[in-house]
């Protein structure tokens, strides 16, 4: 697909606002519809769309392996250290309440943390299947 | 309806893709008439999205075309059948749809929609229930999306690293290839 001018600039053009919905999607999910789990999944669809149009190449070089490894741990890693972090402050495993002094605002910044937990694993995971799919097939 | 039935009877796998990805459309559609809007968030992004891309590529390593079915068997239509009207039988035992006496508005639904704003602080009433009331289950999800990850890497990229360091003969130490 790499011919093809018109596919090559509209993708160019579009990515950014993936990218940008994405992070609207994951900071917005306390306000509409939307969350973690959707943000990560138009993050990742971002990168397949560019490694659709410029090959596994170029996506290689803008999402390395390693780094997409460490992030699909990291996701998972930061919604259970909210879980010890509220068990060390007194709480129960997961009760974000006592994370600060307000339970309310415990709970709402408790809720985006796990939110970009869950956002990093999924965008990291499914970049992950589709780029180990897609080297298959070479 | 349509659309699941025409990816029973195609053979084409391509094709049978993406329908699928029109099927999981079509039922973000209704989600949206149903007033899940979140449900229908996901169902548009990963059934109509991600997973037709994902699909593509698993369709790309195998043939294009279904293995022809050998003959039809009875049995199996049978126990679908009986399945199906074992079902169809239970649905009569369903509270009406949309009453508001119904057991699923009494339990603890009231509490999420009255107290969820004061305790929670956020006005979308989905996030607090998925992140906040069953955290433990959001956790869990995330741990099988984890999971999937790490077992399509073991699957797929562990033999893939295996056949480049056979196949150029590079400094891959003896031991490791042995464990």
């Amino acid at each position: 697909m790499k011919d093809l001018i018109v596919v090559r600039v509209v993708t160019k053009l579009l990515i950014p606002f993936i990218l940008l919905f994405a992070l609207y999607v994951q900071t917005h999910g306390d306000y509409g519809p939307g969350g973690g789990f959707q943000a990560g999944v138009i993050f990742a669809a971002a990168f397949i769309l560019y490694a659709l149009v410029f090959g596994m190449t170029n996506a290689r070089r803008a999402m390395p392996e390693r780094p997409m490894l460490i992030l699909v741990a990291l996701g998972v890693l930061i919604y259970g250290g909210v879980g010890v972090a509220a068990l060390l402050l007194g709480g129960h495993y997961l009760e974000y309440a006592v994370l600060v002094s307000d339970p309310v605002e415990g709970n709402e910044i408790g809720i985006w943390l796990v939110e970009l937990g869950v956002g990093i694993t999924v965008a990291a995971v499914m970049m992950t299947i589709f780029f180990t799919f897609a080297a298959r097939k070479r | 309806m349509a659309t699941a039935i025409a990816v029973v009877r195609l053979r084409n796998l391509v094709a049978v893709v993406i329908l699928l990805g029109l099927y999981s459309l079509l039922m973000a559609a209704v989600w949206v008439l149903l007033d899940a809007v979140d449900v229908a968030f996901t169902e548009a992004a990963v059934g109509a999205g991600i997973t037709t891309v994902l699909m593509l590529a698993a369709v790309s390593l195998t043939s294009r075309e279904e293995k022809p079915a050998g003959r039809p068997s009875v049995l199996a239509l049978a126990l679908v059948a009986v399945t199906g009207a074992a079902l169809l039988y239970g649905t009569a035992d369903m509270p009406p749809f949309g009453d508001s006496d119904n057991p699923i508005h009494r339990h603890v639904a009231p509490r999420y929609i009255y107290d969820s704003p004061a305790e929670i602080g956020i006005p979308n009433m989905v996030t607090s229930v998925l992140a906040s009331y069953r955290g433990y289950d959001t956790l869990g999800e995330t741990t099988v999306i984890f999971t999937a990850g790490i077992s399509v890497l073991l699957l797929l990229g562990g033999r893939r690293r295996k056949d480049k360091a056979g196949g150029s003969g590079e400094d891959g130490a003896p031991g490791e290839d042995g464990a």
